[in-house]
């Protein structure tokens, strides 16, 4: 059955990928590199091999205080995720399992919100937020992610949701469980990688979210996305420490996302491909 | 089986996502469209009102209005056919068995996680800095003068980083489409003699169709309102030279406070954002049907 693969194929195949994919990479790697440099190495030129030395990741924790803005990214991301999680886990499962026949147009309609441009209604947020307090305040920018996140969060669930067989739920109330034991027993095990996948791919958008969390915050509840912005307007020469400070914003997520690759693409094509 | 009790109880459950979504959506647009036709200035409130088109018309009539859909346009168009065309070459690479697959993929899927602000920032000074960018000492190396980046070529610039965040994307989406071909299918064609470029045409290509249909959708969605990539590099300029629609209506609002102009020009977005919808509904709509 197998195609005779030639080891020179092979050979040519894997030179070439590793070439692209080096390369594609290089951008991240330089700034792992550079992290570790000093400044002044930073800017002799093209230079493979770091001093090693840390002093940079020292600074951007001492001069900017790295780890406020860390925190609050963990909080917004994590936080805006359960709560679209909590919001969107009904609303998911009764369109999975009791469909009408309006069920499809209510998807295609939360789809369709997220297509709305942000800038279109910059404004009214802003002033929406500045007028209840919520500007620079974790909770407003929390429910703003939320908010944002939720149309992909029902999506997900409902597709993931849509592969539980509905015949297991009727065995388990023919054998006499009560709807608590349904749950905890039959439906809770096999949503459970649904959600978590879910999860997993919303933290990182979250994380990531590169307008709001820039435009609603200036200190108090400024994640990363709004520090490393902050580093725009340059004063003197600072390559290494960005680097450092980049090394850390984006190395959680570049892990986390590396185990996510199946439900990112599940996710992001709203289960069209799989 | 749907009994009035489970139907009204799925109503229940459905509601906090529907009226959320429903008030996050309408609300602040409904704002915006009624700052659009009001003449709004926080800093000088007393010459504020109705004002009937008159934004749009100001709106319009700025040179940079027609060059920022311009270049909204051109990003967009770029950075598909950048990352599509790129995408299916790349697919096509490391669907061949090769060794170390794994850390290929992982590598190659990479910038998708960074943060538009990292990516923007490390291109900007790591990669495409003038004096010590890596582009600058290629240049160097092989003696020819570097080039500066966003002060000549904005618009390039920033059409490179972007094709970079999304490369990856394309080639994880359509990589997976790939490895969804049935291996017989094309083993027959081999059989019937057909080359690598006819059995790409005639049985790949179209295998894939769908899944480009699906890049290029979701891409535009994303691509129509880029943004910190802007901020953090060139900030719009030189002049308008790299300003995007969304770039200028945070301007307009947040810079200078010119809330109906701003809003006229959010509404205008929206009807850009609703035409590309249009389309990508119907698509995603009809693999919803299968």
């Amino acid at each position: 059955m197998a195609r005779a693969v030639t080891t020179q194929h092979k050979t040519i195949a894997t030179a070439a990928a590793w070439v692209v994919a080096l390369l594609i990479f290089f951008p991240i790697l330089y700034t792992i590199i550079t992290s570790f440099k000093s400044e002044q190495e930073a800017i002799q030129g093209f230079a493979l091999i770091p001093s090693g030395t840390m002093e940079s990741y020292a600074e951007v924790q001492a001069q900017s205080g790295y780890f406020k803005f860390f925190l609050n990214s963990v909080i917004l991301s994590v936080g805006s995720t359960l709560l679209a999680i909590l919001i969107a886990v009904p609303a998911a499962w009764s369109m999975a399992f009791s469909p009408t026949k309006r069920t499809k147009d209510v998807l295609m309609w939360m789809l369709s919100t997220k297509m709305m441009p942000a800038v279109a209604v910059l404004f009214p947020i802003y002033l929406i937020f500045r007028d209840t307090g919520l500007l620079d305040s974790r909770i407003g920018l929390t429910v703003m992610l939320m908010l944002i996140n939720l149309p992909i969060v029902v999506w997900m669930l409902y597709t993931y949701f849509r592969e539980i067989p509905g015949e297991i739920l009727e065995a388990a109330r023919m054998d006499g469980a009560s709807l608590w034991n349904e749950i905890i027993y039959v439906l809770t095990p096999m949503a459970v990688p649904g959600i978590a996948s879910t999860m997993l791919l919303n933290i990182i958008l979250a994380w990531n979210e590169a307008f709001w969390t820039i435009r609603l915050t200036t200190t108090n509840a400024a994640p990363l996305t709004a520090f490393i912005s902050s580093f725009s307007s340059p004063q003197g020469l600072f390559w290494a420490k960005l680097s450092a400070a980049s090394t850390l914003a984006i190395a959680p997520i570049l892990i986390m996302g590396w185990f996510s690759q199946k439900q990112l693409v599940r996710g992001l094509t709203f289960g069209a491909v799989k | 089986m749907a009994t009035q009790q489970t139907r009204s109880l799925a109503r229940f459950m459905m509601a906090p996502s529907v009226i959320l979504l429903f008030v996050w959506m309408i609300v602040p647009l409904l704002f915006t469209l009624w700052f659009s036709f009001q003449q709004y200035n926080p800093l000088n409130p007393i010459r504020n009102g109705f004002v009937g088109f008159s934004n749009y018309a100001l709106f319009y009539s700025n040179p940079a209005f027609l060059s920022s859909i311009l270049n909204t346009l051109i990003i967009v168009v770029s950075v598909l056919v950048i990352t599509v065309v790129g995408g299916i070459l790349l697919a096509l690479l490391l669907d061949q068995p090769i060794w170390g697959q794994g850390i290929v993929r992982i590598l190659v899927i990479s910038p998708f996680f960074v943060m538009p602000p990292v990516a923007a920032l490390v291109w900007k000074n790591m990669i495409m800095h003038p004096q010590y960018g890596v582009f600058a000492d290629i240049a160097r190396f092989f003696g020819a003068e570097p080039i500066d980046w966003f002060g000549q070529h904005p618009l390039i610039a920033i059409i490179l980083i972007v094709a970079w965040q999304w490369l990856p994307f394309a080639t994880l989406i359509l990589l997976t489409s790939l490895q969804s071909l049935d291996g017989e299918q094309k083993e027959a064609a081999e059989m019937d003699g057909a080359g690598f470029l006819s059995r790409f045409i005639y049985l790949t290509l179209p295998h894939m169709s769908r899944a480009i249909t699906v890049v290029i959708l979701i891409q535009t969605i994303f691509l129509l309102s880029v943004y910190a990539e802007i901020l953090v590099t060139t900030n719009g300029g030189p002049g308008y030279a790299s300003t995007n629609l969304p770039f200028l209506v945070y301007q307009k609002a947040l810079l200078e406070f010119k809330i109906g102009q701003a809003s006229a020009g959010g509404v205008i977005a929206v009807i850009l954002a609703n035409i590309v919808a249009f389309f990508a509904m119907r698509a995603v709509g009809k693999n919803l049907d299968k």
